[in-house]
């Protein structure tokens, strides 16, 4: 049990210090406040709570958590839309926080986002043409001729035939042929990150598996970083190199993909995994799934956020919060129990094993 | 009228067809399906966006439009429910049967307290005095393990998780004790956390109040790890049918190539990280321009002539497992 070495920050990715990360987050907090009926403060959501990370060059990281749990603010303010409130994200070099007006535009042409719903970023009554040279035209990148030829080029990449699909309109393609001309034109001016907001959850499943593979197959052909934001735990796994869980505006583990879904160390982490309906008719069911919901983001448990719902919360984990330790070679938990120790004496009821209630005898008898 | 009834068999659906005129064109949404349930049983529709799997149970219900043709049969308990008048529909819609659908903040009044609305659901059923209304309301609160069911009970939807309005959503549907509940991609919207605990609060609430649930899904995990029953749709039409024990699993044998890539193409824990899912190219036809032959026959991958000529019909080649394809995988075709 180390703690992270002096000098590295604490959520890096293990054993590439010889590498400079690509994008580099560092105490990350963004904040809204609540307004109440007559525009009286009536809370302040704490959707992220000092996130820290870092990408590689060519690296896929991945973040799972249930709604509400701060994964989309956390890339907005990335973006720096909103700006964030505190903390730093530095990229290529640049820290994002600091600049404004055209430089922030310049950098931002480095950093592409794809929504979930591709109707609603597509502008209906633009030609797919139009949509996937915009990007082009206002960063003024060649003349109109190149542009055209570039626009091809692109909408070849993604899998659409130019010839068939550039004249058409967004109410014309099928949700994943707008989800590959909202990628085109995210991938136009050759970003060298991509952050993916739920970018394939709305697709039915065996387009999504086209989607990914086209995903993959820009990061081995234009060597992208991606961002991979998404609720669906196998799917993040299947793009990952590393995964962070988060829960309430917090990591509570990050490590590489295997380890976190084969030995994970944070309960949440572990009760996700167990959520995940299985392939095996009834063999996997969970036998503990988490009971009731997230607390509210604008007053949050003291010490660990997760202890409210935790099987194995004490008397410390509402005292003190939990540092990231380092448990393996880059997997961090913040936990003061974690999963690779046995079950602290006393554990709390929070959590009843629902060991084979009546219906999941039926399922499995 | 159940005492008829001494087959077990509740929902007996057969030949079922909705057509719709789109621009001047017929759309066969959903083309000759035929399934049964049994009382207390479980079945999973699975199918991708377009394949008929809602219509086909909306038509049961009776929720289509007007215009929609209809044809086929649909007995519930005997009762036969395709070619009911609107009134006479409304008494097994709620009482027999209820629907819960995908999305439950637009199942909901936003501008009605949660317990009013149940009430209502109540009373519009039963001659019950408004305080039993209120009483039984809250019962139903208490039964899909809302806490606090007495506070909840004068909470606006706004004021409740998504999952908290879907056990809403489900108690208004469990008013009247329905035999049969359908629930269209109900926890689709849902974290998954939140999904694993409303399937088990249906599994529950069906072996407490012997129901039948047919639940529509694009989630094939969801079927094997829930149903008792599976039903592919691809195109309108029932391409594989078996017992999901028979489907899944080690030595499972599923046989229609579509229903090897819709499992293919979920992304596993098991499988290694950036490796090439396995996928069918193409989207599913045009349902105004649907091929000769096998529907599927454009994106299969062992398509043959025969295949691209005369659609298969859904025949059944083993005990309880139908398949409609020329070709069938071999071993369950796991690659």
């Amino acid at each position: 049990m180390t703690q992270a070495p002096e000098g590295r920050p604490p959520w890096d990715a293990g054993g590439s210090e010889q590498k400079k990360p690509l994008l580099s987050v560092r105490d990350l907090v963004q904040e809204f406040v609540v307004r109440q009926a007559g525009g009286t403060r009536g809370g302040v959501v704490q959707a992220v709570s000092g996130v820290s990370f870092d990408i590689m060059p060519g690296e896929t990281l991945g973040i799972v958590g249930e709604t509400g749990s701060g994964k989309s603010t956390l890339a907005r303010a990335v973006l720096q839309a909103p700006r964030p409130k505190s903390g730093s994200v530095r990229f290529r070099e640049m820290e994002l926080t600091r600049l404004s007006g055209s430089a922030l535009i310049a950098a931002r042409r480095h950093m592409q986002f794809v929504w979930q719903d591709p109707f609603g970023s597509l502008d209906p009554k633009w030609q797919v043409r139009s949509i996937v040279e915009e990007p082009l035209a206002a960063h003024r990148a060649g003349d109109r001729n190149t542009r055209r030829k570039r626009v091809d080029e692109l909408l070849d990449l993604v899998g659409l035939d130019p010839a068939r699909y550039a004249k058409r309109h967004p109410r014309e393609l099928s949700g994943g042929q707008a989800q590959r001309v909202a990628i085109a034109r995210a991938v136009a001016l050759e970003p060298s990150l991509l952050i993916c907001d739920e970018a394939v959850s709305s697709l039915d499943v065996l387009i999504q598996a086209q989607v990914l593979n086209l995903f993959e197959r820009l990061r081995r052909e234009l060597g992208l970083s991606y961002l991979f934001i998404a609720h669906d735990l196998a799917l993040v796994k299947q793009v990952s190199d590393r995964v962070g869980v988060m829960y309430l505006g917090k990591f509570c583990e990050v490590g590489p993909g295997e380890l976190v879904y084969k030995q994970p160390l944070h309960p949440y982490t572990k009760a996700l995994l167990d959520s995940i309906p299985s392939t095996e008719p009834g063999a996997a069911r969970a036998t503990a799934t988490l009971t009731g919901e997230p607390p509210s983001p604008i007053s949050p448990p003291s010490g660990c956020r997760f202890r409210t719902r935790c099987p194995r919360a004490q008397d410390v984990c509402a005292s003190e919060v939990p540092q990231p330790r380092e448990l393996g070679p880059g997997h961090l938990v913040a936990c003061h129990f974690p999963l690779s120790q046995p079950a602290p004496a006393g554990t709390g009821p929070a959590v009843v094993p629902q060991a084979t209630t009546q219906a999941t005898a039926k399922a499995q008898g | 009228m159940s005492t008829l009834q001494t087959n077990g068999t509740l929902l007996e659906v057969e030949d079922l067809r909705v057509a719709f005129a789109a621009g001047g064109r017929e759309v066969r949404a959903v083309d000759g399906v035929s399934y049964k349930v049994d009382a207390g049983s479980t079945l999973a529709i699975i199918g991708e966006s377009g394949s008929g799997k809602t219509v086909g149970c909306r038509a049961i219900m009776g929720l289509l439009p007007a215009g929609t043709a209809i044809s086929g049969s649909a007995r519930l308990r005997g009762t036969e429910l395709i070619g009911l008048s609107d009134a006479a529909l409304r008494k097994h819609r709620g009482s027999d049967m209820a629907m819960v659908f995908q999305d439950p903040a637009r199942s909901l009044n936003p501008t009605m307290r949660v317990g009013a609305q149940i009430t209502e659901a109540i009373r519009t059923h039963r001659k019950v005095s408004k305080s039993e209304a209120h009483a039984q309301a809250v019962e139903l609160l208490r039964l899909v393990r809302i806490p606090a069911a007495d506070r909840r009970f004068y909470e606006y939807p706004h004021q409740l998780s998504g999952g908290m309005r879907q056990r809403v959503v489900i108690a208004m549907a469990l008013a009247c004790r329905p035999k049969l509940l359908i629930a269209d991609e109900a926890t689709t919207a849902l974290d998954v956390t939140t999904q694993a605990q409303i399937m088990e609060l249906l599994l529950e609430l069906q072996q407490e109040l012997d129901m039948a649930l047919i639940f529509i899904s694009h989630d094939l995990g969801l079927a094997a790890s829930y149903a008792d029953e599976v039903v592919v749709m691809y195109a309108g039409k029932i391409v594989e049918q078996a017992p999901a024990k028979r489907l899944f699993g080690a030595g499972g044998t599923v046989k229609m190539r579509y229903t090897r890539a819709l499992l293919d193409a979920i992304p596993h824990l098991e499988r290694p990280a950036h490796t090439e899912l396995p996928v069918v190219s193409g989207r599913p036809p045009d349902p105004t321009m649907l091929p000769p032959g096998c529907s599927f026959a454009p994106r299969c991958p062992s398509a043959a002539d025969d295949c691209r000529t005369t659609a298969p019909g859904l025949i059944e080649h083993a005990q309880s497992h139908r398949w409609a394809c020329w070709h069938p995988c071999e071993n369950g075709g796991a690659a």
